[in-house]
C-alpha cells in the first residue's frame, strides 16, 4: 500500500479470506483493492476481513466455458453476493442458489486457483 | 451541424480468407461511394479495434492500407458502444471544423480468424483481472447475472426474453446479408443449448466476420440527408461487480442527456436501433430508453409494436442477434440499416416512416452507453 500499511492476504493471492477496504475519511466501503478511496480520494483505506456472510444478488450457471481448465468444472455457478458488511462481490456458489438466499463462504479450488464459494445457510 | 452522408455494410457470417483490413476496406469503399465522395476527400479516419489483429495504431495502419492520408485519425475503444462513440466524435469534429469528411470504419474476421474459444476468452477480459476473471465467467455469464436479477425484480421470464431472439431472426430473414436465414420460435430458443443460464444459445449473438462504415460530413452531399440531432454518453462502471443497481444504469443517463442535446422526446421517435448482444440487453435497454414500460418490452414484441409494420420498427436488419456480430462493426450495422430506412432505401424491409431515429449502443456489461438521435432532412 502506498501508505506503508500491510495489505491483508485474500483469495486473490491464494489465502482463504475475503478482504475489503473502508475509508477512514468518508466511511465508503470498496471491494476492489486500491491505494485510495474511490469515493473521496483519501489515501490508505483500512483493510478488513469480511465475515463471509451475505445474500445472493444474482446468479448465472455457466454451462459453456471457454478454456480447457474451466471446462473441467462445468456447470459452475457464478454469483454476485451482497455481503453483510455492505459490499458486493463475485464468487462461485452452489448450483441451486436463488436470489435472496442467505449464504456463507467457504473456499474451493477452481482451475488451479483458490476461489470463494458460497453455500446456503442451513 | 453534421450529416451521415454515406453508409457501407458487408454481409455478416463467414468471410474465409478476408483479414480485418480487407473487411474494413470493403465497407469503407461502399460508404465513400454511397456518399458520392472520392477517397481523396476523406480527411478524417476513426476506426474501431480488431481482437483478431490488435494493433496500437489501427487507424493509421488502415489509412495506409486503404490509401488515404487523413489530417485526423485514431482508433476508438468502448466495446460495443464504439460505433456510436465514433459517430459522436465525428459529429463533434466536423461541427468544430477540424475536418470535413470523417470515415468511420470497422471490420473484423472474428469468426474465421480465430477460434470461438479465443473470441469468448478475449471478450471475457472486460471482467476484473483479479476479482472476476479467475472465477471463469464468460461474457454470457456477466449478462446472465444481469438477466437473473432483472427477471427477479421485474417478473420477466425466459420466454419473454426468447421473444426478442425470435423478432430479430424474423427481421434477419428479410436481409440477404444476415448470418442466419432460418426462422426460429420461442420453443427453439427455450430448447437451445444452455450457455450461461438463464441465457441459452439463441439468447446470445453469434460471432461473425464482417465490416461496416459510414461517412460523417460537415455538409450534405445529396438532397436527402440524415442529420445528427444530438447525442450523449454515460459511463457508470466497467465491471459488473461494481455496477449500480438496475435503476441506475447508464442508458437512462445517456438518453436523458441525448434528449436534451437533440431537443426531442421519445414520442417523436419513429425508428429504433438498439444494441442487442443478448436478449436481456435488448429488454433492459428498450425499457431504460423509455421505448417500453418496465418489464413490458416483451409484451410489446408480442403485440407487433417493434415489428416492421409496427409503431416502432426495431433493428429491421436482424440486429446483433441475427444479422450478426463482428465486434465494432456489429453495432455499426444498426446505423447503416437506420440510414437505409431513413432514406427510403431499405427495399423489402422498408418501414413507413423513419424520419426520426433513436440509436443506442452499450459496451462492457451495460458499462458504457451512447444514445443518439438522427433526423431526415430534405
Amino acid at each position: 500500500m502506498s501508505d506503508g500499511k500491510q495489505a491483508l492476504a485474500d483469495w486473490t493471492t491464494g489465502a482463504e479470506a475475503i478482504v475489503y477496504q473502508c475509508c477512514a475519511a468518508c466511511g465508503t466501503l470498496q471491494y476492489f483493492r486500491h491505494s485510495f478511496c474511490r469515493a473521496c480520494g483519501a489515501p490508505g483505506p483500512i483493510e478488513k476481513r469480511a465475515s463471509g456472510e451475505g445474500t445472493v444478488y444474482a446468479t448465472s450457471l455457466v454451462v459453456r466455458a471457454a478454456t480447457p481448465e474451466t471446462r473441467a468444472h462445468v456447470p459452475y455457478n457464478i454469483v454476485l453476493v451482497d455481503t453483510v458488511e455492505g459490499f458486493r462481490m463475485m464468487a462461485h456458489g452452489d448450483n441451486d442458489l436463488a436470489i435472496g438466499d442467505k449464504v456463507t463462504a467457504r473456499f474451493a479450488q477452481f482451475a488451479g486457483r483458490l476461489v470463494p464459494y458460497f453455500e446456503k445457510v442451513k | 451541424m453534421s450529416f451521415i452522408t454515406g453508409v457501407g455494410l458487408t454481409a455478416f457470417g463467414r468471410h474465409q480468407g478476408s483479414s480485418s483490413l480487407d473487411l474494413m476496406s470493403k465497407a469503407a469503399e461502399l460508404a465513400i461511394a454511397d456518399a458520392g465522395l472520392t477517397r481523396a476527400e476523406i480527411d478524417g479516419v476513426l476506426c474501431g479495434y480488431s481482437t483478431v489483429a490488435p494493433h496500437i495504431m489501427l487507424a493509421t495502419v488502415f489509412a495506409e492500407h486503404f490509401g488515404v492520408r487523413p489530417t485526423y485519425a485514431h482508433a476508438v475503444q468502448v466495446g460495443g458502444a464504439t460505433g456510436l462513440a465514433m459517430t459522436m466524435l465525428a459529429h463533434h469534429l466536423v461541427e468544430a471544423g477540424v475536418v470535413r469528411h470523417v470515415l468511420v470504419v470497422s471490420g473484423e474476421n472474428r469468426l474465421t480468424g480465430q477460434s470461438r474459444d479465443a473470441s469468448i476468452l478475449a471478450l471475457a477480459q472486460v471482467g476484473h483481472p483479479d476479482y472476476e476473471v479467475p472465477l471463469g465467467p464468460t461474457i454470457p455469464a456477466y449478462y446472465g447475472l444481469v438477466a437473473s436479477r432483472y427477471m427477479h425484480e421485474y417478473g420477466v421470464t425466459e420466454q419473454d426474453l426468447a421473444e426478442f431472439a425470435v423478432l430479430m431472426r424474423k427481421h434477419a430473414l428479410a436481409h440477404p446479408g444476415a448470418q442466419f436465414h432460418d426462422p426460429i420460435t420461442v420453443t427453439d430458443v427455450m430448447e437451445s443449448k444452455p450457455v450461461a443460464l438463464p441465457l441459452k444459445l439463441l439468447d446470445c449473438c453469434p460471432v461473425s466476420d464482417g465490416g461496416a462504415a459510414f461517412v460523417v460530413s460537415r455538409e450534405r452531399t445529396s438532397e436527402t440527408a440524415v442529420r445528427v440531432l444530438g447525442c450523449a454518453q454515460a459511463h457508470t462502471h466497467q465491471h459488473v461487480t461494481a455496477a449500480p443497481g438496475l435503476s441506475g444504469l447508464g442508458a437512462e443517463i445517456a438518453i436523458a442527456r441525448a434528449k436534451q442535446a437533440a431537443g426531442v422526446a421519445i414520442s417523436d421517435v419513429r425508428y429504433a436501433a438498439v444494441y442487442d448482444s443478448f436478449t436481456i440487453t435488448l429488454a433492459i435497454l428498450l425499457e431504460d430508453l423509455g421505448l417500453a414500460g418496465r418489464g413490458e418490452a416483451a409484451a410489446r414484441v408480442r403485440s407487433g409494436y417493434f415489428g416492421r409494420e409496427g409503431e416502432m420498427p426495431l433493428n429491421t436488419h436482424g440486429g446483433l442477434l441475427s444479422y450478426g456480430h463482428c465486434g465494432v462493426g456489429g453495432a455499426m450495422a444498426h446505423l447503416v440499416e437506420t440510414h437505409l430506412q431513413m432514406t427510403g432505401r431499405a427495399g423489402n424491409r422498408q418501414v413507413r416512416d423513419a424520419s426520426i431515429a433513436l440509436l443506442h449502443g452499450d459496451g462492457g456489461v451495460l458499462s458504457s452507453h451512447v444514445s443518439m438521435f438522427l433526423e431526415l432532412t430534405r
